[in-house]
């Protein structure tokens, strides 16, 4: 009777003093099977995440995209841009644009933390205290219903309800004697439609996380600090909220590093040469200028600088975390 | 429990239970909303009679999205294409290659782990990955909407540490019955795993269904345009016109708007793309929940 291809039990026979290490050769062709169920995984990483950090270089040279050549050859031979590859990186930040795309940028970032993130840690707290299962259920359900809406639905949706004359926002000024408000056409109320739709659309699965994990809280200490005599809010603060402390800090960091990288997609949906002003972020300059206008170099360079920023960001609120409470994501 | 009568309790309880109202009513009121508009008549929607429930009962939208426009039915049948065909591929690939990872002494796990991991944080960008690509020939095809997304490393590592604690006797059995590494994959760990690989499965699916952008970027031939594509050129339409409007020329606007998509067809199209979603969600919540509860474990 064939045991079949896996020899562990042959490896693992009766414990030898000196037994040699396997080679490297003897353990691949042991383990042929998992590597090649691993192959594809790692073709694909390679082929669409590596080759493309190696695409980066595009960033320090003066790179045009010529018929018929290959993409490793072109790039290598591409012409290096200003000092020491530099050039597109100086044209950026000497640029008219770098300060507000810089400002906007980080502004929205940062509003969507500050504003986005307590969020579902809130609502989760909140729905914690409810008491009847069915009415949590149904409630989670339903806020939880935005999550599946794509983003180009959201603000479908939005310029729909907000839209001039017959928006239903608008239809109620006007019956209320007041000015129509031409949402979409002005700066000042970008960021607010902005961090106002990604609380809409993240608050019921951000909760998910949150309540997993207070899922998970001993009924036990609760019950003790009922007898100790702690408020409800006492209960939160105390018991609650340290339960949850790993994944907020955690998922803060996450967030953070996540700041300049503003997402491209729901501004490209959102704005307009009318709210640039406000709107534009760095991810949507390289679309515009890499992508739209096939300034490749460019584009790259700006892209490169936005994520540089958002690892420096990462690894400096990982460490920061690490010192004020001990949690860290590595 | 015990019950808490005080004043501070019963205060928090109106709170809760405030704050659930709102909830429900601000998460509901704009779908509601927009679904009862696509389907009432033009007058009513002017005076405002249609905000929450239909009112002159008209399907003259969904009949033009169905019969006369082109593009619509054609889009949604890309879509759904597309997330079939694509979600299909990613469960594949990134279970195999989670249950390889999870094997704790294969050859050069920790190199490969540290491998997969990096993508996450850092890549190179749009750019680089549109040049990439482009050397592939793969612009303009349904291709390239779904090869270079193939495996969320988020997702393969919540596998990883599903199938690590998997039990390894039942793998054990397996290969004493003369199961070899493959035939236990397929024969024994997949049909016990399957709630992960449902999980991921409708995960990737609803990010497929939902994505414009690589559209976007790699699509030229508007006949292989998924329906968010569609959708977004009647959200951009509306930007024109906001854009008119806000520079004072609310007339040019409202002729802009009604010209080249009838009001009732975008809101109308915008029920079709968000339907099946809507539809499916309550149902897969199960799931998800058990997913995630999964994934924080290890997380």
């Amino acid at each position: 009777m064939s045991i079949g291809s896996n020899t562990t039990v042959a490896a693992a026979a009766p414990p030898v003093r000196t037994r040699a290490r396997e080679s490297v050769w003897r353990k691949a062709k042991r383990q042929r099977t998992f590597l090649l169920l691993l192959l594809p995984g790692v073709l694909y990483f390679f082929i669409f995440s590596y080759m493309p950090m190696y695409g980066i270089l595009v960033a320090f040279k003066d790179f045009h995209l010529q018929a018929g050549q290959n993409f490793l050859t072109s790039v290598l031979t591409a012409p290096w841009a200003g000092k020491l590859g530099l050039g597109h990186f100086a044209d950026f930040v000497n640029g008219p644009y770098f300060f507000q795309l810089l400002r906007n940028t980080f502004l929205l970032g940062l509003y969507s933390i500050v504003f986005g993130f307590p969020a579902p840690i809130l609502f989760a707290l909140l729905l914690n205290e409810l008491r009847n299962r069915h009415y949590k259920s149904f409630v989670q359900t339903v806020s939880y219903l935005p999550y599946f809406l794509s983003v180009v639905a959201v603000v479908g949706i939005m310029k729909l309800m907000l839209a001039p004359d017959t928006g239903v926002v608008n239809t109620l000024l006007t019956k209320l004697g007041l000015e129509q408000i031409y949402f979409f056409g002005l700066p000042q109320w970008f960021r607010t439609l902005f961090v106002g739709s990604g609380i809409w659309k993240d608050l019921g699965m951000g909760a998910v996380i949150y309540l997993a994990a207070l899922s998970k809280v001993d009924a036990e200490q609760y019950e003790s600090a009922v007898l100790d005599g702690a408020s409800r809010l006492r209960q939160m603060w105390h018991i609650t909220l340290p339960a949850i402390k790993p994944v907020i800090v955690i998922t803060l960091i996450l967030s953070l590093s996540g700041v300049l990288h503003v997402g491209a997609e729901k501004v490209l949906l959102m704005y307009s040469p009318l709210t640039y002003d406000t709107a534009d972020v760095f991810s949507t300059y390289v679309y515009r200028q890499g992508l739209v206008n096939m300034d490749f170099s460019f584009g790259a360079a700006v892209d490169l600088f936005n994520s540089v920023i958002n690892v420096i960001f990462l690894v400096a609120s990982n460490r920061l975390a690490r010192k004020l409470s001990g949690e860290s994501l590595w | 429990m015990v019950r808490d009568t005080t004043l501070g309790s019963r205060a928090l309880d109106a709170v809760v239970h405030g704050v659930m109202v709102l909830v429900t009513i601000v998460t509901l009121f704009p779908v509601l909303h927009i679904v009862s508009v696509s389907l009432s008549d033009p007058q009513s929607i002017a005076q405002g009679k249609a905000a929450l429930l239909p009112s002159g009962f008209n399907l003259s939208a969904y009949r033009t999205i169905l019969f006369e426009d082109v593009h619509i039915p054609r889009s949604f049948l890309n879509s759904v294409c597309i997330t079939a065909a694509g979600t299909v591929l990613n469960v594949i690939v990134t279970t195999i290659a989670a249950y390889a990872l999870s094997k704790k002494d294969l050859l050069f796990r920790g190199f490969f782990m540290t491998y997969i991991v990096i993508p996450m944080f850092f890549g190179g960008g749009m750019i680089p990955l549109f040049l990439v690509v482009k050397s592939l020939g793969l612009v303009d095809s349904y291709a390239s909407l779904i090869v270079p997304y193939l495996v969320s490393p988020w997702w393969l590592i919540i596998m990883i540490s599903f199938f690590r604690s998997f039990p390894q006797g039942l793998e054990e059995a397996a290969k004493c019955d003369g199961c070899n590494d493959f035939a236990t994959l397929i024969r024994v760990v997949l049909p016990l795993s399957m709630a992960s690989v449902a999980t991921i499965g409708l995960f990737y699916a609803v990010s497929y269904w939902n994505s414009f952008f690589p559209a976007l970027m790699f699509l030229n031939d508007f006949n292989k345009y998924p329906l968010q594509l569609i959708l977004r050129d009647i959200v951009l339409q509306n930007t024109l016109a906001d854009q008119l409007a806000s520079q004072g020329n609310a007339e040019l606007a409202r002729d802009l708007q009604s010209s080249i998509t009838p009001q009732s067809v975008q809101y109308a199209t915008l029920v079709v793309s968000i339907v099946p979603m809507v539809v499916v969600y309550p149902f897969i919540q199960k799931y998800f929940v058990k997913g995630i509860m999964i994934g924080s474990l290890k997380g």
